[in-house]
């Protein structure tokens, strides 16, 4: 009951709000309520009285409700009234302000699509939920807030409703019942993601993995680690560690971030430069299909040339092929020695220089190979008040090697380090062997996304590209940018050919982004590169897929979506772009 | 004035390592655990090497007591500017019961040997917590000195410091030869440089055993038992 009031409210307000828009009003929808409502009561009554009739009726029939074009960006409660035809696309202009081009007519490829003809939840659906989940279908909505906004704050949806499942039979009944009532659903893990794809666009059921959070089983011969998908990736850590293990992949957000997510976005890190990728490591998943079929492929064996590999299809689908709900995954020996050194270089062809030389030096036991700007230094420094161990250069190096003997890695990286100096291709560095200086070492790498948070709004660019020409384009860009950006940052997997490029501005600015992109597609795609390297397509960068993939390749991604999900509910509006037909 | 400073580095648990009592109960697990220099320690290294580039000293020694492996630690002194090291070899079962009042009889010897200004410890070992060995150092040679010091200058030949204490802080001045012990906010350790670390492999360090600086290393004290705090119990509201 209460909801519904809640919801008649919000019409209520937003019919003022359209109101005041036609008539190109400014004040608020309280005043003009105080101004209007004595002599007009009965007809604001009268208003309301129809509007709610017409919503029924309109929603009973599922039929695509035209008028519900607002963008995922804007409002925290989507406009779907369904009684001012006319003045829907005044509506439609100003909300699509935000992302349009600099003539503002364009609609920017990263905007949120219009709304699907899902059908919306009902009492009845949420009874069901009810039945299901006691006590974990969230429909308060302070609780599904948060749930809401991406980690950037940059996207935000409208979702009513948060299911917590604790089983994988759970999920499978979640799911069967969305399928039969075509309603779509959001898998969500720890909301980490960078391209808004953990997030609803609009009211999609947000399935949150958050409750499952079990370890299965861990075999301490093999290394092979089977949990639940909710499990967050840092207690994963702290549980391996205490037996001599690691987990392959790190990252920045190993403190929020769960492994269903990890494996459904095909994560990077840290540690792929010496682990592979999810891709290699993980050796078996257990999936709800969209129709809530369970497909159990959770082996835990190394080797099994058994038919096709289903899981790979799995491994980055970002949630729009099946929901991951058990994850097991090859796990690596703790390094007995890990050393962390932090070098200083003056030009990026040096930095290059010392890799191969890392490489060839350093072999087997290099384990991570990451690099920051100066700007990036600068920012940490202002921002979160962290001091430079070293001197001033233009390049940052964060070297870590990992071993089984301190000896043999202290004496590879000695070796290393002499050759570095006395070559000059290093003007400055430090070394760590000690947790605490390993730790303050590694934030300063780790923790530039956060100081990038604290410059202002950020646009990132997570861009694969060959490894000679990766600082180019950052030198191309603040050139492209000038003075319309406040900073412009590169660091990143250098190791892996991986730039993670931001453009600040103080706040948002659609001048700055239409300046930003295509710009920075079209310079990917003519090294033949990467437009999403690890963050993967999301919501914001899914029409740009062809700038690093064959249409007909796309066009194929479009028929094993419709083959597995028909409808079209599993994280819809996401991943593939808008012009393949889903339904 | 030798303008010669010793600076007393002790080789402990890395403060960031979970400790696990040995099952016997009769101490900690130290075999393949990390060990690093004691984080006061690295504080007092930072202050000598400071006065060092003042130019109000001339030499920095960097000493420490106990097994091989204290070696690195005096190699890590070295690489933050030390200008060469004393180990003291003590290992075995005298390592085990090796306390405060040893370490200062020897570091009273090698004052005596060295003709040193200026002592400079850390003020307390993160792993014994005893806060000893400094005062007990003064007391032995009969020195003034300046604990917990959070801000040390040189006067000609008298120091000025300033001692954080319970009430506040508190300055005073004392006579030189001295023993000064760092407290958390006297400095922030350095990054030891590339360079520096290339040097410091070439810097020399002497070994010597208690015996030749006449200090007996026989322990008055028995460790019982050790135990780990009882676990913690959930609260309620």
């Amino acid at each position: 009951m209460t909801r519904d009031k809640i919801t008649r409210s919000f019409q209520l307000h937003y019919k003022i709000k359209m109101l005041l828009k036609i008539s190109n009003s400014s004040c608020c929808p309280t005043c003009f309520l105080q101004l209007v409502l004595p002599p007009v009561s009965t007809v604001m009554a009268g208003l309301l009285k129809r509007a709610l009739r017409l919503r029924t009726a309109l929603r009973c029939l599922c039929d695509y409700n035209m008028l519900s074009r607002s963008t995922a960006t804007l409002s925290p409660v989507d406009f779907h009234s369904p009684f001012l035809t006319c003045s829907s696309e005044q509506v439609l202009a100003s909300t699509r302000k935000l992302h349009a081009g600099a003539d503002g007519s364009k609609v920017s490829p990263s905007a949120a699509p219009e709304r699907l003809p899902f059908c919306r939840v009902t009492e009845e659906d949420l009874a069901f939920f009810r039945k299901i989940l006691a006590g974990r279908t969230i429909v308060d909505p302070d609780l599904v807030e948060p749930s809401n906004v991406d980690w950037l704050k940059s996207v935000r949806g409208s979702s009513e409703v948060l299911l917590r499942p604790q089983t994988t039979e759970e999920v499978s009944q979640i799911l069967s019942y969305c399928n039969s009532r075509n309603l779509a659903v959001n898998p969500q893990g720890g909301n980490t993601g960078l391209v808004g794809g953990s997030v609803p666009v609009y009211d999609e059921i947000i399935l949150s993995t958050s409750l499952m959070n079990k370890i299965l089983n861990f075999d301490s011969i093999s290394g092979v680690l089977t949990c639940q998908a909710g499990c967050v990736l840092e207690n994963l850590s702290f549980y391996l560690e205490e037996r001599d293990y690691i987990m392959p992949l790190d990252l920045g957000a190993k403190g929020s971030c769960q492994i269903g997510g990890n494996v459904a976005t095909n994560a990077g890190g840290l540690r792929l430069l010496r682990y592979g990728s999810l891709h290699g490591t993980v050796l078996g998943l257990e999936l709800v299909l969209a129709d809530g079929q369970v497909l159990d492929c959770l082996s835990t064996l190394r080797k099994d040339n058994t038919g096709y590999d289903l899981k790979q299809l799995f491994i980055g689908s970002e949630g729009t092929l099946g929901v991951i709900t058990a994850v097991s995954i090859l796990c690596p020996r703790k390094p007995k020695s890990v050393n962390v050194v932090f070098l200083g270089c003056e030009t990026f062809e040096q930095l290059l220089k010392t890799f191969q030389l890392c490489k060839s030096m350093l072999g087997e036991i290099l384990s991570a190979f990451e690099f920051l700007d100066s700007e990036c230094m600068r920012l940490l420094n202002t921002h979160l008040k962290l001091p430079n161990p070293i001197s001033d250069c233009p390049f940052y190096i964060v070297i870590e090697t990992s071993g089984s003997d301190p000896t043999h890695d202290a004496q590879k990286l000695h070796n290393f380090l002499e050759e570095a100096m006395t070559s000059s291709l290093v003007s400055d560095g430090t070394v760590a062997t000690e947790e605490a200086k390993i730790k303050a070492l590694w934030s300063l790498r780790e923790r530039v996304t956060e100081a990038l948070t604290h410059d202002g709004f950020t646009y990132k660019y997570d861009i694969s590209l060959p490894v000679e020409r990766i600082y180019q384009l950052v030198t191309d860009m603040r050139k492209h940018l000038g003075n319309r950006a406040k900073s412009v940052v590169g660091y990143g997997h250098v190791g892996d050919g991986n730039l993670h490029l931001n453009v600040t501005s103080p706040s948002k600015d659609p001048a700055l982004l239409a300046a930003i992109e295509p710009f920075v597609y079209e310079w990917t795609a003519s090294c033949r590169g990467s437009i999403s390297a690890e963050h993967g397509l999301g919501l914001k960068k899914r029409n740009y897929i062809y700038y690093s993939k064959q249409s007909q390749a796309v066009a194929l991604m479009g028929n094993i979506k419709a083959m597995l999900d028909p409808k079209g509910i599993l994280n819809p509006y996401k991943t593939l772009p808008d012009n393949l037909k889903h339904i | 004035m030798s303008g010669r400073v010793l600076v007393g580095v002790k080789r402990v648990i890395d403060y960031a390592v979970k400790i696990r009592v040995k099952p016997d109960n009769t101490g900690v697990v130290t075999d393949g655990v990390k060990h690093s220099m004691n984080p006061f320690c690295e504080i007092a290294v930072e202050e000598a090497v400071k006065l060092k580039e003042k130019k109000l000293i001339k030499e920095v020694v960097a000493v420490s007591c106990g097994p091989q492996q204290s070696q690195e630690t005096i190699r890590t002194a070295l690489a933050m500017g030390a200008d060469r090291g004393i180990h003291v070899d003590v290992s075995g079962k005298d390592y085990e019961n090796l306390g405060p009042l040893q370490v200062s009889k020897i570091l009273a010897a090698l004052a005596k040997q060295e003709d040193a200004q200026l002592i400079l410890l850390g003020k307390q070992a993160i792993d014994d917590d005893c806060n000893q060995t400094g005062q007990m150092t003064a007391a032995l040679l009969d020195w003034p000195q300046g604990t917990f010091a959070s801000e040390v200058s040189l006067e000609g030949d008298k120091i000025n410091l300033v001692r954080e204490i319970d009430g506040g802080l508190e300055h005073i001045k004392i006579n030189t030869p001295a023993v000064i012990t760092a407290d958390l906010r006297l400095n922030t350790p350095r990054y030891a440089t590339l360079p520096n670390i290339m040097k410091a492999k070439k810097k020399k360090i002497v070994t010597v055993k208690p015996a030749d600086l006449g200090v007996d290393v026989t322990s008055r004290l028995e460790v019982l038992k050790v135990e780990e705090p009882p676990q913690r119990q959930a609260g309620r509201v």
